[in-house]
């Protein structure tokens, strides 16, 4: 139904590599994230996948037909771009009608389609709007609106929800992932959020540079990050690293460590600092705490715990929930 | 803007170019409006006087009246649907990334800079002179009889001309709108299975609806008036052929000496023009309200 498979894809602009090589398998009904950081190469690998780049090598199978050299709307696959791309001319109606009318759909067909999308997504009110006249979450709803009539195989977000704010963010997310739960239609989302990627996914791919870094699902790259890269980026906050003597003293060059293993203790432990800035979320507290010998930590605790700034605390890591990385970056 | 003092010395000082602007517009309105109730014909300067509507029959009355309201609107249609039609298809190549893209456009533009008086002479005598122009060269050379443009197609020739020296403008306008479409936009209708034609007519030109009506508009009060290009090549003729309202004007004021005719032709032209412009930023506020 919507398998994708990239197999050696490479791309360039020029001389410059933007994906040296990429091998990925994504499965049917799969709800997968791309994840990193600006420039790390995850929207060309979307736009590779949809068609709207050429490959550089490789080849790009969906559905185990080999696509690479199909043009976009051959491919069977929607889109919904970072600014919507919503056609500012056409009612809601008419843009949600628009792929329909490019395929030669019959009229009577093309009104049930568009009502039925329009009911699902809450739009039937809007029909008759401008996309000017709507709100940033009507407009989202509208362009995945018109992804939907097309019943693609694939459904591709490239940072949908980043021209939202944050409150809006929350609704469409959870919006997105119970149309995946109905529709079970592969999906591959684009983020730079990490918090969008871990509550999305099924599977998240950590690019960095290019390259994957690791995939795998989201407690899977949370408990069992394969490198420092993957151990920084997943989780928030992000996890505290150690290098020198601590390091040195458990076999490795640089430990990790998340901030909910490491529990503050007022009489006791094997390390001992200084309480900086603490940050009050209700539900957790953030001590950032300079530890002696050690450097900087993070720390989190529950809602009530009460320390000021300046008092001196002792912490205790979870030993078993130490990430060893050596060197080069990789796990141990 | 904020207190009455400020508000009171704000329109003291944007006082004396308001009255300037205004006298500079009134001044030459009201001259005219006097004389084209009087009778002045240089010729015969001792009859003069009021002669109340006279002047105004005598220039609707003219049988030269309708055939230059009529060559003036066939004049400014022909060069508007030239110049929009071919502007929009040559913005949609200058769009596409071709080499030497910068020099192309400089070309395009390049007949913008060149005055009426002269590109009317360049058209007259080096392109559609019939003996020595360079079209009757090509026609010869294809062992054809070349076209005596001017004695033959009088008004096609003017509207040729003129929409040659518009089609630059047009072409910038609808160019430089062309630049703003959105890209994404564009990725979008591809992925949603639009060709190029559908691209163009569902997604270009719903787009090019406002730069095509700003065109429309700028240039039917320039077209309206065209006169240099007409007194350079056909001066009005053969006959009638080639004579605008404003033709007629200069006519009536320069080669028949009546200045108080020429007043009253000139205030029709206004009236016209306002007839026009009415009808023009109806359709314009249309367009532009979306």
């Amino acid at each position: 139904m919507g398998s994708i498979r990239l197999e050696n894809v490479s791309k360039s602009f020029g001389e410059t590599a933007v994906i040296p090589s990429i091998d990925l398998d994504i499965e049917d009904g799969e709800f997968v994230v791309f994840v990193g950081p600006s420039g790390c190469g995850k929207s060309t690998l979307l736009r590779l996948v949809a068609g709207l780049e050429d490959t550089t090598g490789g080849r790009i199978l969906i559905d185990g037909k080999d696509m690479t050299d199909t043009p976009p709307s051959k491919r069977g696959l929607a889109m919904v771009f970072q600014s919507y791309a919503l056609y500012p001319h056409m009612s809601v109606y008419r843009n949600i009608a628009f792929p329909l009318r490019m395929a030669g759909v019959d009229k009577a067909e093309i009104d049930r389609k568009v009502r039925e999308a329009a009911r699902v997504l809450n739009l039937t009110d809007y029909l008759d709007r401008r996309p000017g006249q709507l709100s940033g979450g009507q407009r989202q709803r509208v362009a995945i609106g018109r992804a939907i009539v097309r019943a693609p195989t694939a459904f591709l977000f490239d940072e949908p929800l980043s021209n939202l704010d944050a409150a809006l963010r929350v609704g469409m997310r959870l919006e997105i992932s119970e149309l995946h739960q109905s529709l079970g239609t592969t999906m591959i989302y684009v983020t730079h959020d990490q918090v969008e990627a871990m509550t999305m996914a099924d599977k998240i791919v950590v690019l960095n540079k290019g390259r994957i870094e690791q995939v795998g699902s989201p407690l899977t790259l949370y408990r069992n990050p394969k490198n420092l890269f993957v151990a920084g980026f997943i989780g928030s906050p992000k996890m505290n690293f150690v290098t020198g003597e601590e390091a040195a003293k458990r076999g490795a060059a640089t430990i990790g460590i998340r901030a909910e293993h490491i529990a503050l203790a007022p009489e006791a432990g094997p390390w001992h600092g200084t309480i900086g800035v603490v940050e009050h979320l209700g539900s957790d507290t953030f001590f950032h705490v300079t530890v002696d010998g050690v450097g900087p930590l993070t720390v989190r605790a529950g809602g009530e715990a009460a320390y000021g700034h300046g008092a001196r605390v002792f912490l205790r890591p979870d030993e078993s929930k130490i990430h060893r990385f050596d060197a080069a970056g990789q796990a141990l | 803007m904020a207190t009455k003092k400020s508000t009171r010395i704000g329109r003291i000082a944007v006082a004396p170019s308001v009255i300037l602007l205004f006298l500079w517009m009134i001044v030459p309105l009201g001259m005219t409006l006097y004389f084209s109730t009087q009778r002045y014909n240089l010729l015969n300067p001792d009859r003069s006087g009021f002669v109340g509507w006279l002047n105004y029959r005598a220039f609707l009355t003219n049988p030269g009246f309708t055939t230059a309201l009529v060559n003036t609107l066939i004049l400014v249609g022909a060069v508007l649907l030239i110049t929009v039609v071919l502007g929009i298809l040559i913005a949609v190549l200058l769009d596409q990334p071709i080499k030497g893209r910068g020099f192309v456009r400089l070309m395009v533009i390049a007949p913008f800079f060149i005055m009426p008086t002269v590109s009317a002479l360049v058209w007259k005598n080096l392109l559609m002179h019939p003996v020595s122009g360079f079209f009757a060269w090509i026609m010869r050379s294809l062992g054809l009889t070349p076209v005596d443009w001017f004695t033959h197609h009088p008004l096609l020739s003017i509207i040729l001309i003129v929409a040659w020296q518009w089609l630059p403008f047009a072409t910038l306008i609808l160019f430089t709108a062309l630049q703003s479409l959105d890209l994404e936009q564009k990725e979008a209708a591809e992925m949603d299975g639009a060709g190029p034609f559908s691209y163009f007519f569902e997604m270009v030109l719903p787009h090019l609806a406002r730069p095509i009506t700003v065109v429309i508009m700028m240039e039917t009060i320039f077209l309206l008036s065209v006169f240099a290009e007409i007194l350079v090549t056909t001066q009005g003729g053969p006959g009638q052929q080639t004579t605008n309202i404003a033709f007629l004007v200069y006519a009536q004021a320069l080669l028949n000496y009546n200045v108080g005719g020429a007043s009253a032709g000139g205030i029709v032209a206004v009236v016209l023009a306002n007839i026009v412009a009415f009808f023009l930023v109806r359709l314009v506020g249309k367009n532009l309200e979306a």
